[in-house]
């Protein structure tokens, strides 16, 4: 029987010794998946006989001595947000409900070309908007942790399932934080790669400009994997990056000796819970120990960060998002003329916060308000920007906490999006500048028991030595490998 | 419209035209451009806005709107992006277009024009790259969108590389507009990197139409008049929008900012939206696309590639081949009419003045008659140097030769079958004609006599016997010559 608590890298080796097949390894996935789907709810659409179906392939491909890759054959899953050929694709909205795209979005077909096979579809908030998953238009993904939780959103649905043990790993997407804070709130790794490392295409669009695909998994080292998988230059996507992509796993062992790690002095104050910085602190001191030096740092323009996220993601949302009118694909509302048409479909098809992001998208954006709102956004952005090229003059690395909080209660923010919006306070910055970030566990909150995650940001394309620092902490700590590190579910 | 009316006021018009490219694929996506065909069969996710799908640039496209640009003498630009325009339409598959805004890849250029009215600089204000719609076709109601039963929409066009010129408000007349479009749909024909069909949509022209008191400090109100298909249209449509707005402005009437549609049938225009209907297109920076910036070395290869422009080839015509400037006029509308001139003379070899009348006397009208374009015809331009040549050997004389070329024409067969076929070919074999002429020597003792004794006036009737035995084939200036050579000798 395998262990479904067994990072994908060991799975690997045990493929390739004859341990387990993929097959097996699939199949208790599958199984451990479909045993806490009733208390998690991530899937919106499971492939699971396509799964099994790709993973006798991988067997039958490792026999004949033509594996595609170390873990061909170990199973994933996809949020949402990605377009699977024949597979019905959402973004959590029900103005998509019944689509099936005829093409494979990139991240996709590498993974499959990997030999990955795909468990399925997973929940999340609709079109990436939100941080607790609460805005799926299909009920929404509960922290394995706590039921009465959410799991942390946008990409509620793969933090949930690779959380409870149901998935080594999956792909999910961070436009403001929607991996590394529900990484957090779960306690699993979630690492936001350089924007342009991986490819969107076929992603479906939330804000171009922010969005990536970024991978979940229990350890660090998977998820440098996952991500190794599908990073690099993709001609389709005119934003992704053609440098040749490093290896991530080549020198993860190597430590932090030396490694200058800032501290953010803005993020320091109040706005996190007392557990959070207690866990998030004691991290301080282990990579510390470690070897690291630690020292403060300011970054004056992150707390602008929340306000020119607000306008500049709600913008080029506002124009994403204004193909879903009916006409070509989706859902459509039966009406007599185009304008009624189109107007029922968007009303009846999404969900109050998407429609609250269009409205502010467009505003920010219309003639007469377009310097004063989205204009000062960009420059803030600018700002954000060269402050941490600033703040990388001195430091390798910097640190803080993923989230302000733990978990919160499911119904607890829905009525006060501000609140909601706040929760991405530390990983938003770190989109607008385009760099890399992880958060990495760091414990169970003193407070309620709830995991906390630590941040760890990098330089732009400097994956590696985050990768580093992450891994080193994360075998000193020890904690994902321990009983603790498992959700009670 | 009396002289007064003329003498007090003036127009003002601004041209805007968009043509089609004629690249291999699309703007954005590989599909391949061409025209009509099966509805909705050059397609894919990209030019249909599939959820996730990207748009990456046709670098062969932003080269064949550098070439127009740089032939209307434009600056280009040092750096440059594509933007979104957004309004929603149900053939535009995004709801928004991509487009460029203020940054257009051409500026402040130039084209002079000539005509009755004299010579006009008119002013390019911008030359800019952007993709085409899809088409829609409204069935039932009045034939638009608003009251129709339904819309059938074909998106092979979707996303077709568009260029829009935009000029100055330079232009001052109906003619001056009509040969400013016919001389940029030269211009534009002679780069090859559009078909410049107006019927087939490939040209496109709006007008902004404006007439004021002379001497006035602003413009008049603005009306833009759409929908004018061929040249002719353009003439039509802007003659009679300059008779009614000055009418209006002579009874007192106030003029209202407006749009107006062409009606080919009646030749008039009617009002199609007033300036209540403006639209806020939300322009943005496009996320999905990064800047470019032209190299110089880019833009020098590409302006040493220019062809030889219709301007210079004008001015060439005179100069080398001697012709008039109305006649180049005629020549030059084209650049395949010009392309056939010249092969043509070449073919011919001798005074190309010649040629230029057979082309402008006669073919002309016979394109006319049968509404095509010269190189549409079925005759090759060797073979009407070969009518020339038939004619200048005195085979046949001018007036059988326009009998010749009528059947040429119809039939795409050289002169000389055409006129062997109809038995108009003149015998000028001397030795052939010299037997029938001995014969008639022979019966016509006494005439021959005649002459013999200097009586010239009786060669005639001599002549008239050789021509009739030869059945009008005998050249009659050799005839007449070899009869003199036998009765004066
Ligand atoms: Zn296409």
């Amino acid at each position: 029987m395998v262990d479904t608590w067994t990072p994908a890298a060991e799975l690997g080796h045990a493929m390739a010794s004859g341990d387990a097949s993929a097959e097996e390894i699939t199949t208790a996935f599958i199984e451990r998946g479909q045993a806490v789907e009733e208390g998690i709810h991530a899937y919106l659409a499971p492939t699971f006989e396509r799964a099994v179906d790709e993973a006798r392939a991988a067997d039958d491909r490792r026999t004949r001595g033509e594996a595609l890759s170390a873990v061909d054959g170990i199973p994933l899953a996809f949020k949402d947000v990605f377009v699977t050929k024949g597979v019905p694709s959402t973004s959590g909205s029900r103005i998509l409900d019944g689509w099936v795209p005829p093409y494979d979005a990139t991240v996709v077909a590498r993974c499959s070309e990997a030999g990955l096979p795909m468990l399925g579809k997973l929940d999340m908030d609709e079109f990436a908007m939100g941080s607790s998953g609460e805005n799926s238009g299909f009920g929404g993904a509960r922290n394995p942790w706590d039921a009465e939780r959410v799991p942390g959103g946008s990409s509620s649905g793969p933090a949930a399932l690779v959380a409870a043990g149901g998935a080594p790993w999956a792909w999910g997407t961070d436009t403001g934080g929607s991996v590394r804070q529900p990484a957090a709130l779960c306690g699993i790794v979630g690492v936001k790669p350089t924007y342009g490392l991986v490819s969107r295409y076929g992603m479906i669009a939330f804000a171009s400009s922010l969005d990536q695909a970024s991978p979940f998994a229990r350890t660090v080292e998977d998820a440098a994997m996952l991500l190794q998988l599908a990073c690099g230059h993709d001609p389709m996507d005119s934003t992704s990056i053609p440098d040749e992509v490093p290896d991530f796993l080549d020198g993860i062992d190597a430590g932090i000796e030396g490694m200058r790690i800032g501290v953010v002095k803005e993020f320091q104050g109040e706005g996190a819970q007392p557990g959070v910085r207690t866990r998030v602190d004691e991290a301080y001191k282990r990579l510390e120990k470690l070897g690291a030096k630690i020292e403060e740092i300011s970054l004056p323009s992150f707390e602008y960060g929340i306000s020119a996220y607000y306008l500049i993601a709600p913008a080029e949302a506002s124009a994403n998002l204004a193909r879903y009118d009916g006409v070509r694909y989706g859902y459509r509302a039966p009406a007599d003329d185009i304008v009624t048409m189109t107007s029922h479909t968007r009303e009846d098809g999404f969900g109050d916060e998407v429609k609250r992001r269009i409205m502010l998208g467009t505003y920010a954006l219309s003639a007469g308000y377009y310097d004063a709102y989205y204009g000062k956004a960009l420059r803030v952005r600018s700002l954000i920007i060269r402050d941490l090229e600033k703040a990388y003059e001195k430091v390798d690395l910097i640190a803080c906490p993923t989230s302000p909080t733990t978990a919160f209660k499911v119904g607890e923010r829905t009525a006060d999006p501000l609140a909601m919006y706040l929760s991405d306070i530390y990983t938003v910055p770190v989109n607008l500048a385009g760099n890399a970030g992880i958060s990495v566990p760091c414990g169970l909150s003193p407070d309620d028991g709830l995991p906390v995650g630590l941040q760890l940001i990098a330089k732009a394309l400097d994956e590696r030595t985050m990768f580093r620092a992450a891994h080193a902490f994360e075998r000193d700590f020890g904690w994902i490998s321990s009983a603790e590190g498992r959700p009670p579910l | 419209m009396s002289t007064t009316t003329s003498d007090l006021y003036e127009t003002t018009v601004g041209l805007e035209i968009h043509v089609e490219l004629s690249t291999a694929s699309k703007m954005f996506c590989g599909c391949g451009v061409a025209f009509a065909g099966e509805p909705n069969t050059r397609t894919c996710p990209v030019c249909l806005g599939m959820p996730g799908s990207l748009p990456v640039v046709n670098e062969r496209a932003v080269e064949y709107t550098m070439k127009i640009a740089l032939a209307l003498n434009c600056q280009i630009v040092e750096h440059s992006l594509f933007h979104r325009k957004n309004y929603f339409y149900p053939d535009m598959p995004k709801n928004y277009q991509i487009s460029q805004y203020d940054y257009p890849l051409g500026s402040s250029g130039v084209l002079e024009i000539a005509g009755g009215f004299g010579t006009t600089r008119v002013g390019i204000t911008r030359v800019h790259l952007e993709e085409d719609t899809g088409k829609s076709q409204h069935i039932g109601g009045s034939g638009r969108i608003a009251d129709s039963d339904y819309s059938l929409e074909d998106f092979n066009r979707a996303g077709t590389p568009l260029v829009e010129i935009v000029s100055e408000p330079d232009i001052h007349s109906a003619d001056e507009a009509r040969v400013f479009v016919t001389d940029l749909r030269a211009l534009i024909e002679t780069l090859g990197v559009s078909d410049v069909r107006m019927e087939e949509g490939s040209m496109r022209v709006d007008a902004n139409v404006s007439v004021r008191l002379k001497g006035a400090a602003g413009y008049g109100t603005k009306v833009e008049v759409k929908n004018m298909n061929s040249i002719r249209s353009v003439g039509r449509a802007l003659e009679f929008e300059e008779k009614r707005q000055r009418e209006a402005l002579m009874a007192g009437d106030e003029l209202l900012q407006e749009t107006r549609h062409f009606d080919e049938k009646t030749g008039a225009t009617s009002s199609l939206r007033t300036k209540e209907f403006a639209f806020d297109y939300r322009y943005f920076p496009e996320p999905d696309l990064v800047p470019f910036e032209p190299s110089p070395e880019w833009v020098e290869a590409v302006r040493s590639s220019l062809p030889e422009l219709p301007v210079a080839r004008r001015e060439r015509f005179v100069r080398d081949y001697g012709l008039g400037e109305a006649d180049v006029a005629l020549l030059t509308t084209s650049r395949a009419t010009a392309d056939w001139f010249e092969a043509a003379a070449r073919a011919y070899g001798g005074d190309a003045k010649k040629v230029v009348n057979w082309i402008i006397a006669d073919l002309f009208g016979l394109l006319n008659e049968a509404g095509i374009e010269l190189p549409q015809s079925k005759i090759a331009p060797e073979q009407l140097a070969g009518l020339v040549k038939l004619v200048d050997g005195a085979t046949i004389s001018g007036k059988q030769a326009k009998s010749v070329l009528v059947e040429m024409f119809a039939s795409g067969k050289d002169a000389d079958a055409v006129a062997r076929e109809k038995g108009l070919e003149q015998i000028t074999d001397s030795s052939a004609i010299e037997s029938v002429v001995d014969e008639v020597i022979g019966e016509n003792q006494e005439a021959a006599d005649k002459v013999r004794a200097g009586n010239l006036g009786t060669i005639g009737f001599l002549v008239g016997q050789v021509m009739k035995k030869s059945r009008g084939q005998a050249n009659p200036k050799l005839v007449n010559e070899l009869l003199r050579s036998k009765l004066e000798g």
